[in-house]
């Protein structure tokens, strides 16, 4: 494959019922209302000259390359700016214009370093090529004189990916109106006049300003002004491969830009329909970890955990785990063991992983990371609505009147879909957002939040609820909504439960802590939409009403007629790439792939002729559950695969005495992750340039994972398991991931229309996909719920127990940041530790001051768990009473405090809720001390070891 | 697992169905241990029963006499 080179149409496309027919140099084209010239042009085969024009901006006017002729017209309009007309007749081609573009790209030109031959852009910049363009021999001006190049200012390399270098820019202002129209953060500014303007970071270095390093400038910029670093030094790809990001649940497209084996940048695909070309600094950026020092390519073995690990052959490791495992088995019985599936491999993995646990250990005992997550989401919807997942799709948003965030932060966790939506509230839409936190979301550029509940954590079913007290009480519900698409006796019972005077927003004052005003207003804004919809984090998740608050979101979709259509639903945002997917394939304990319960005779009778195997009827155990059977001597291994569970969960000392129970864990990673400090074989992963296979985002997207490298230890993941599954006993033969999703789509009614080849054709697809819909189905529930009528469920408030006492007198709650992702295996080993090295605790003013600590202190954070140091960081984005962390860096044990609360529905654990103690300390916790120990002592590699693959 | 996190975990089923008619909630906390508590958890808490249940939520004892019954 060659270098992809999308096709630039120089200005957005337009939506319109109106088309409009003109003629381009002869050439009849019709186009929706609205479209320019430049783009109709286009649309006709002909390419017209541009420079300040990309199509992923609106048209902007300033280089004056892009004139054309227009019958009827005077003078040689910029067809950017033009917009085309019934009957119009365009030339784009003509003496005088190439009179006049020639002119103007020598002026460019005579302001412009003629480096080409050493430039980064060599080969890729669009002045260069413009310059070929309009045919340009000579500069007559001459570089004397004031120019742009001579006294450009410093070269800014601050940015870890890349470099700004002014000497080369045309202000065209690509850069600027990227950072404003793509990414929403207005963090650049064209600063001077005439020949002393220049693109400016606010006046600062890129790394010190409002930069977040999304690449959206870089992309945008015509030059080398803007470059990736990595161009700089690599040169640029000669071929592409387009895949899936494997951060979070967005699920961007990207094109790997190769040069043969090795990638050179990520650029976000323009066809791409989670990012359409957009991008965040993870995926753009943070692929360095593919390639780091760090990552383990030899199998390992060792009989202790305190051995050094010793380096074997493939067939060496596979056989003793399976060796050990069948020795458990025997020893302790066939539900002795159990595993756990990624949420970062693909879906054919993770099917894998569930199918040979379910098949070869002879029990259900599997899990995945969205037990600690988004287990909840599923309950919630799957009881409500009847399907465990989202119902938009991400363009969605742009239908929209009223959006609500609850419990998530997207500029950090979901930036790119954060930067759509931010997008549609600058057009106008409401804002709503129900978090403990200040959120950037709440007041950034050109954004401010209609309403911002700063509810206390642990009262999110309270709030909920007194939204929907409201609405009811206040003749807002949809009534014919409601006895058409819902059963009319569950929503009557429901009616009579909110309308209690103790659900309302007055009564509920005191445990949410945010005025009853307040809370109404939003809930009437909610109400009338007349387009709502709700998108929702952790921070509703992760509570021991985890489920009841999903449930309660669904209620006010359903009583205010928000689902089933463009614009409304109710949306998780789910946290890794391949979260959805894993579920989806039947990674949770207790059912098969497309959430059918493992008790179901005619389901599992299914499975059990495809597979050749009798399965269990009874649910497994849960990660959680897994832990607490091994501490009590009932469970003895674990296969884990792409997960950190040491890290991860909460109570660290639990999982890791639970860990330290067992007999013979197997952990299938790239790195010697904290898991794998347990552990007692290592099987080297691969990374997803790595492999072939799909990804499925939030919105039920699958997107295609394509293989651009081969896998560094010699085996992609799937093979991996293949090879354990077989050495267990179980055979399995796949010659490609594209096999098992065909099992996949043999077996799941939601997934019978998926394949490698439809994917392939339409690039991406969202279940359900089958015969009912065969290109897939963005928005659900249209017409009528997936279970028939929607449920309303009764969501009575119980405060958690989880409380805040005198010694333990605030609230901590976990979250995670834009720079880091999850636990940290592959952004911290990028460059995107110069934003985020370590975990700070946010801690606002008053309780900072309570104790006496400053900005910067190191702090002991201790709740009745545990205890553990970090630096403070004292902000006003926290409501007094109220602290805040993130878990991406482990020497902080951010889940050191938290406790084993969770979600009375799914287990999800309560990482949101903690009461904690926070003091000045002098040096880091007994925790701390003793993990630097541990750790050096179970990462330890014989020296003479013999390897081979 | 801790009986005093088994007993937590299986309080917090109750207080969720408790809202519900009588029946309706103990069918509902049975369910809920049918579908989603592994065999070892339920003969745990049976076991936990049988000598005494102490702190268990009503609606969570007569679920589980209701799983015995139909055993």
């Amino acid at each position: 494959m060659a270098l992809m080179q999308e096709t630039d149409y120089g200005t957005p496309a337009r939506v319109a019922q109106t088309l409009v027919t003109l003629e381009i140099d002869g050439k009849a084209v019709t186009v929706p209302a609205g479209t320019s010239v430049m783009r109709a042009a286009v649309e006709a085969g002909v390419s017209v000259p541009k420079l300040c024009a990309t199509d992923s901006l609106e048209a902007f006017g300033s280089c004056r390359l892009c004139l054309v002729e227009i019958d009827g017209r005077r003078g040689t309009p910029a067809s950017c700016t033009t917009l085309a007309e019934p009957g119009m007749k365009v030339r784009t081609s003509s003496p005088k214009l190439h009179r006049l573009r020639k002119g103007v790209m020598e002026l460019y030109i005579s302001d412009h370093p003629l480096d080409c031959l050493t430039c980064g852009a060599n080969g890729n910049c669009e002045l260069q090529t413009m310059a070929g363009v309009v045919g340009l021999r000579e500069v007559r001006y001459g570089y004397e004189g004031e120019n742009h190049f001579k006294n450009p200012g410093k070269k800014d390399e601050s940015n870890p990916y890349f470099s700004f270098e002014p000497a080369k820019c045309i202000v065209c202002s690509r850069c600027v109106r990227a950072c404003e129209e793509v990414q929403g953060t207005f963090a650049l500014t064209i600063q001077g006049r005439g020949f002393q303007s220049k693109v400016s970071p606010g006046g600062k270095d890129f790394l010190s300003s409002e930069c977040v390093s999304c690449g959206a400038c870089v992309q945008a910029c015509p030059t080398a002004t803007l470059i990736e670093k990595s161009v700089l030094e690599k040169g640029q790809g000669e071929h592409s491969v387009v895949t899936t990001c494997a951060y979070c649940g967005v699920g961007c497209s990207f094109k790997a830009e190769m040069q043969g084996g090795e990638v050179v940048r990520m650029v976000p695909y323009k066809d791409g329909k989670a990012n359409h070309g957009h991008s965040c600094v993870k995926g753009r950026f943070a692929w360095g970890y593919t390639t780091h020092k760090d990552r383990i390519y030899k199998p390992m073995i060792r009989q202790k955990i305190t051995d050094p690990w010793q380096e074997v052959s493939w067939d060496e490791a596979i056989n003793y785990a399976a060796s050990e495992f069948k020795r458990i088995q025997a020893e302790h019985g066939r539900d002795s063991i159990g595993g756990i599936v990624s949420s970062r491999c693909t879906n054919e993995e993770g099917y894998l992983v569930q199918k040979m646990i379910r098949a070869a250990f002879g029990n259900n005992n599997t899990d995945t990371c969205a037990r600690v997550c988004h287990s909840p989401t599923g309950y919630g919807l799957s009881n409500t609505f009847g399907t465990s997942a989202g119902t938009q799709d991400f363009d969605s948003v742009e239908g929209a009147d009223v959006i609500m965030v609850i419990g998530a932060n997207p500029t950090d966790a979901h930036p790119v879909f954060a930067s759509h939506m931010k997008r549609r509230l600058r057009e106008g839409a409401r804002l709503i957002v129900i978090d403990p936190r200040q959120i950037d979301l709440v007041r950034s550029a050109h954004i401010s939040a209609d309403y911002h509940l700063p509810l206390r954590p642990g009262s999110n079913v309270a709030m909920i609820n007194a939204f929907g007290h409201t609405i009811v009480t206040e003749g807002l519900v949809n009534e014919e909504f409601v006895k058409e698409r819902c059963d009319v006796a569950e929503f009557e019972r429901w009616r009579n439960f909110i309308v209690a005077e103790r659900n309302s927003p007055e009564a509920m004052e005191p445990f949410t802590g945010v005025p009853a005003a307040d809370v109404r207003a939003a809930a009437r804004l909610y109400a009338k939409g007349p387009n709502s919809t709700i998108y929702y984090g952790l921070g509703v998740t992760e509570h021991s009403q985890g489920s009841t608050m999903v449930i309660g979101m669904a209620n006010i979709a359903m009583l205010t007629g928000n689902i089933g259509r463009r614009g409304v639903g109710v949306n998780p945002m789910r946290g890794q790439n391949n979260v959805q997917g894993s579920c989806d394939m039947g990674a949770f304990p207790h059912e098969f792939s497309g959430y059918r319960h493992v008790s179901n005779d005619s389901v599992r009778e299914l499975f059990e002729k495809d597979w050749g195997v009798p399965l269990q009827a009874e649910p497994g155990l849960r990660i959680a559950n897994m832990i607490d059977a091994a501490i009590d001597g009932t469970f003895k291994g674990l296969y884990v695969q792409g997960e950190d569970i040491v890290q991860s969960d909460p109570n660290t000392q639990h999982m890791t005495a639970g860990l330290s129970a067992m007999e013979c864990i197997v952990v299938q990673d790239l790195f010697l992750n904290e898991t794998a400090s347990f552990a007692h074989v290592f099987l080297p992963g691969s990374t997803f340039l790595e492999k072939d296979g799909t990804f499925i985002n939030a919105e039920r997207r699958l997107g295609m994972v394509r293989r651009a490298v081969a896998p560094a230890s010699g085996l992609a993941d799937w093979e991996i398991t293949m090879r354990l599954s077989t050495a267990l006993g179980y055979p399995m033969h796949y010659n490609h991931p594209s096999e098992i999703m065909d099992e996949v789509a043999r077996l799941t009614p939601t997934f019978a229309g998926v394949s490698y080849k439809k994917l392939d054709e339409l690039g991406s697809l969202q279940w359900p996909c089958n015969d009912k819909a065969p290109e897939g189905t963005p928005i659900m529930h249209v017409g009528s719920f997936v279970r028939g009528k929607g449920r309303f469920m009764l969501t009575e408030f119980v405060p958690t127990e989880e409380r805040v006492t005198r010694r333990f007198p605030l609230i901590l709650t976990t979250g995670r940041i834009l720079t880091q992702y999850n636990v940290g295996a592959q952004t911290a080993r990028t460059g995107n530790n110069v934003w985020h090295p370590e975990d700070l605790l946010e801690i606002h003013p008053l309780d900072a001051e309570d104790r006496g600590i400053k900005d910067g202190d190191l702090v002991s954070l201790t709740s009745r768990a545990g205890e553990t140091s970090l630096k403070a960081r004292v902000s006003e984005r926290m409501q007094p009473g109220v602290v805040y962390t993130t878990f991406h860096h482990m020497f902080t044990g951010a889940n050191v405090v938290t406790t084993e609360f969770s979600d009375w529905a799914t287990g999800c654990p309560e990482y949101k809720v903690t009461a904690v103690q926070v003091t000045p300390a002098r040096k880091l916790s007994v925790w701390q001390r003793q993990y630097l120990d541990a750790r050096k002592q179970t990462t330890r590699v014989a020296t003479n070891a013999v390897a081979s693959k | 697992m801790k009986d005093s996190t088994m007993v937590h975990n299986a309080n917090q089923i109750a207080l969720f169905f408790a809202t519900y008619p009588h029946d309706e909630a103990v069918t509902g906390v049975a369910n809920h241990f049918s579908k989603y508590w592994e065999r070892r958890m339920r003969d745990q808490i049976q076991q936990y029963v049988a000598e005494g249940g102490s702190g268990l939520h009503g609606l969570v004892l007569e679920a589980l006499e209701r799983l015995r019954t139909a055993a």
